[in-house]
């Protein structure tokens, strides 16, 4: 067995601050390519939704990009992309993030963008209704008009989670969204879009004093608001297995995806990191231990994915989530079958421990995964935003490679332990197309 | 409220190139290494030519590459893989076989004797390719039930006719039938280092990573096959072509337009052309048709290119209802962008936009592994990027209007919807001639 290679780490700099009116900002400058990423994250999201309103979170996600202060509707769009930027927005389920990537010398626009509409978009009966319908076509696209829609990212929380906040559908019901009202999204921005409910963070190649002047220029008259108090929405774990069936009538193929709780992911990092490893001991690539077993040796699944957080943010979401597997299976595969071999092979891995050389492989393969996504200045600016925003500490993005090489045997075999089946919320998706 | 004013935009500074090397090997591969440091990674790319491959040996043989050599397993490959942080994996487009991977720096050695053996000792094991069969046969059943996969299958279709490009993704039980010693033969056959191009971008010495490439891979030798692919033929516009999807909630709107390729002194105009009518958001049609009437979350359209031909696509997945409504704002942008000069504003914006994600997409070592690899596909180099965005900042609004005009003209256009034809037909019908037809 080769040994591993040493894991190498990352040294961006890292420079933090705090406005007057609270925003928290990390500047993270690096000159090795003449462009800049600009991330702005709001402590809101999915679970914050009220009941009657869901999908309203992403919903006012458009919103946001609909014109502000000083700027018409379209003006966000073409003021970026005539600066030869790219841009765009995303709604999690614990925070919503916007930013922008552009050539070094549009920085101080992409910040003029960003605290434009923070001090307030413009919230219009009219853009209200074109991005309702806008947002019904993302859903009919990613949901309701292909195959395995929403599987498994909305259709296991209901299974996993009782609370309205932690088990609704995050893209909305149509329902929902047609009742959304301008007084509602005036009352969501006055509630949570407050500077003091916000992080920004620059990344590439600027000069940290001249972006510090151009930050306080643009965000520094931002009116002062204090962030709302912080839900926790943690609630039980499942105590008996969870188990739900649908049928999906576009898709040629069953599925089944499982999930289980893990440790809060910010309070008790140092249990939760092994699970982030054990997702990818099991599943990442023809050498790991369910893809061996179940795609090679029992031909049970045809592809088979673990990770943690139902929308792939391992590092960037609260408590309570879970780790998922998930699998396609062939035609008449038996997911009862899929989820006993799981069982068995999590029983060997706990009694048996790791193969020499198994761990170390799997931690160099995920540092590679996690240098990799940093050499995009959107991808330092964005986690660093969130970073900052959940943790107060941006600078963890340059020792996540490092933490997860020092991962132990130990560590993992206690974690696969926790993978119980009365601990699993399982769904079953049906082939409704099956010819 | 407070007013405020746009800030001005630093200019761009002149694009630098990073530090590169490239050398062609006795057996043929070329080696292209460039040096972008910015992570301890190094990121691969080798394209091979395939051009008129059966298509579904080709399409197995991509999937099962790494299945196994004369000494190691599949699982031996992808394990030696992970101990430097690697991965590699294969696909394949109508021209290419193209392998991609990425490791630790400190890995690059390894993983280049890994891809040696691999391109010079397959085995295709019999288990292993009639797993990887099974699994490529579920992913076309489920690749045949997505809208976007069956709109371009019977645009591609309908604008390649008896073309081999017309065809890009086999038939389930043509892939049944292919057995392991077709691999094996196919394998020694094409995957060849003649015309093969190798791109390393990282944090590496190029001179010193050619070397490497030139010490793990001088035992693959073997003559290429010339396989030149006759000339796409040009699009014959006829009616609208109507696949029924009963039930479908949305329709798949997909056009096809005549264009230029990369090389063409007129191509820098078309590629403004196209952004003013839909190729980025702050686009004609997108503003319009998403922006202003909500029709649509992520239209777009992009100029594809292939050896033989380049083609412009539009995409829309469009509400049922507004079927009709969204082919003619569509018909409208054409037709508008094909008679009428754009605005000088609207050029310039164009214009910024092209030449700075240009900058963006080589920011990055994948991104530029992507670029330089694609180009040399296509036999140019890092340095076009500077001809290019020479070309993209002169060109001038009667030569972007003159493109316009040619080639984004409505009565070229081959048309394709995917969608509920009970309820489509008759909106679409009152705008122009349709036909029934399957995918």
């Amino acid at each position: 067995m080769a040994r591993r290679s040493k894991i190498p780490a990352t040294k961006y700099p890292v420079e933090r601050f705090t406005l007057d009116n609270g925003l928290r900002v990390v500047l993270t400058p690096d000159r090795s390519a003449p462009v800049v990423g600009v991330a702005v994250v709001y402590d809101v999201g999915i679970r914050s939704e009220p009941e009657g309103r869901t999908g309203f979170a992403h919903l006012f996600e458009h919103l946001m990009f609909q014109g502000s202060e000083n700027l018409e509707k379209l003006a966000h769009f073409r003021h970026v992309q005539g600066s030869g930027g790219t841009f765009n927005g995303s709604t999690h389920l614990d925070y919503t993030d916007y930013f922008e990537v552009l050539p070094a010398g549009a920085l101080e626009r992409a910040l003029f963008l960003e605290a434009d509409r923070m001090r307030g978009p413009r919230l219009t009966e009219e853009n209200l209704l074109n991005q309702i319908d806008v947002v019904k076509e993302e859903i009919r696209v990613n949901v309701l008009n292909r195959p395995y829609g929403g599987f498994p990212w909305l259709k296991l929380p209901p299974v996993m989670f009782s609370t309205f906040a932690n088990s609704h559908d995050g893209y909305g019901s149509f329902g929902d969204l047609d009742s959304a009202t301008v007084e509602d999204a005036v009352a969501f921005f006055d509630r949570y879009y407050a500077s003091g409910n916000a992080t920004l963070a620059v990344a590439g190649d600027f000069d940290v004093a001249e972006a510090s002047a151009m930050i306080q220029r643009h965000f520094g008259d931002v009116p002062a608001r204090p962030a709302p108090p912080l839900p926790d929405f943690d609630e039980p774990g499942p105590e008996a297995e969870r188990r739900d069936v649908y049928t999906d009538r576009l898709a040629p193929l069953p599925g089944v995806a499982s999930a289980w709780r893990v440790p809060d992911p910010i309070a008790a990092f140092d249990d939760y990191l092994p699970y982030v490893v054990l997702a990818e001991v099991l599943t990442d690539g023809e050498a790991s231990r369910l893809v061996e077993r179940l795609v090679q040796r029992d031909r049970s699944v045809t592809s088979i994915g673990g990770y943690i957080g139902f929308m792939g943010d391992e590092f960037q979401v609260r408590n309570p989530t879970a780790l998922l597997l998930q699998a396609h299976m062939p035609p008449g595969g038996d997911a009862e079958k899929v989820l006993r071999t799981v069982d068995e092979e999590l029983e060997r891995l706990v009694h048996d421990g790791l193969a020499p050389g198994e761990l170390e492989r799997t931690q160099a393969r995920i540092a590679t995964h996690l240098l990799r996504d940093t050499d995009a200045v959107l991808g330092r600016a964005l986690p660093m935003a969130v970073l900052e925003l959940q943790r107060g500490r941006p600078e963890l993005l340059n020792e996540l490679p490092k933490l997860v090489g020092e991962v132990t045997e130990a560590q993992i075999v206690t974690a696969a332990a926790a993978l119980r089946p009365d601990r699993r919320a399982t769904v079953e998706v049906l082939p409704g197309a099956a010819q | 409220m407070t007013n405020k004013t746009l800030p001005d935009l630093v200019p761009d500074a002149k694009i630098k190139l990073p530090r590169q090397a490239e050398r062609s090997l006795p057996g043929g591969l070329t080696v292209i290494a460039i040096r972008r440091p910015a992570v301890p990674l190094v990121e691969l790319r080798l394209r091979v030519p395939f051009s008129k491959a059966p298509l579904p040996r080709a399409t197995l043989l991509s999937q099962a590459l790494f299945t196994g050599t004369g000494a190691m397993s599949s699982v031996d490959i992808a394990a030696e893989l992970q101990a430097v942080g690697g991965g590699l994996s294969a696909g394949l487009d109508p021209d290419r076989l193209l392998i991609t991977g990425n490791a630790l720096a400190s890995g690059l050695d390894r993983v280049l004797e890994i891809l040696a053996t691999v391109l010079t000792d397959p085995a295709y094991p019999n288990a292993e390719v009639g797993t990887e069969r099974d699994r490529l046969v579920d992913h076309i059943n489920v690749a045949l039930s997505q809208p976007a996969h069956i709109a371009r299958t019977a645009l591609l279709k309908r604008v390649y006719g008896s073309h081999p490009y017309a065809v890009q993704t086999p038939e389930p039980e043509q892939v049944r039938a292919v057995r392991p010693a077709q691999l094996r033969k196919l394998h020694a056959d094409r995957v060849r280092p003649d015309g093969a191009v190798l791109v390393l971008v990282g944090d590496i010495n190029p001179e010193k990573a050619i070397d490497a490439a030139e010490k793990a891979l001088g035992s693959w030798t073997g003559p290429g096959r010339d396989e030149t692919v006759p000339e796409a033929p040009p699009l014959e516009p006829g009616p609208l072509l109507l696949v029924d999807r009963p039930g479908s909630v949305q329709s798949s709107l997909r056009m096809a337009l005549p264009a230029l390729p990369r090389t063409d002194p007129r191509y820098a105009a078309l590629q403004l052309a196209n952004m003013i009518f839909g190729g980025y958001f702050s686009s004609r049609w997108v503003e319009n048709l998403r922006e202003d009437k909500g029709y649509t979350y992520g239209p777009h359209t992009a100029i594809e290119h292939y050896l033989a031909g380049s083609t412009l696509m539009v995409a829309a997945e469009v509400a049922t209802e507004v079927t009709g409504p969204s082919l003619l704002e569509t018909l409208y942008e054409l037709g508008r962008i094909a008679s009428l000069p754009p605005g000088e504003d609207e050029l310039e914006q164009a214009r910024r936009y092209v030449l700075g994600t240009l900058r963006l997409g080589m920011s990055t070592q994948a991104g530029l592994a992507g670029l330089a690899s694609m180009y040399a596909s296509f036999g140019l180099r890092l340095e076009h990027l500077r001809e290019h965005s020479a070309a993209l900042a002169t060109a001038t609004l009667d030569q972007v209007a003159e493109v316009a005009a040619q080639f984004l003209a409505p009565s070229q256009a081959v048309t394709v919807v995917l969608g509920d034809a009970e309820k489509v037909e008759a909106p679409l019908a009152a705008l122009t001639q349709v036909v029934r037809g399957t995918a």
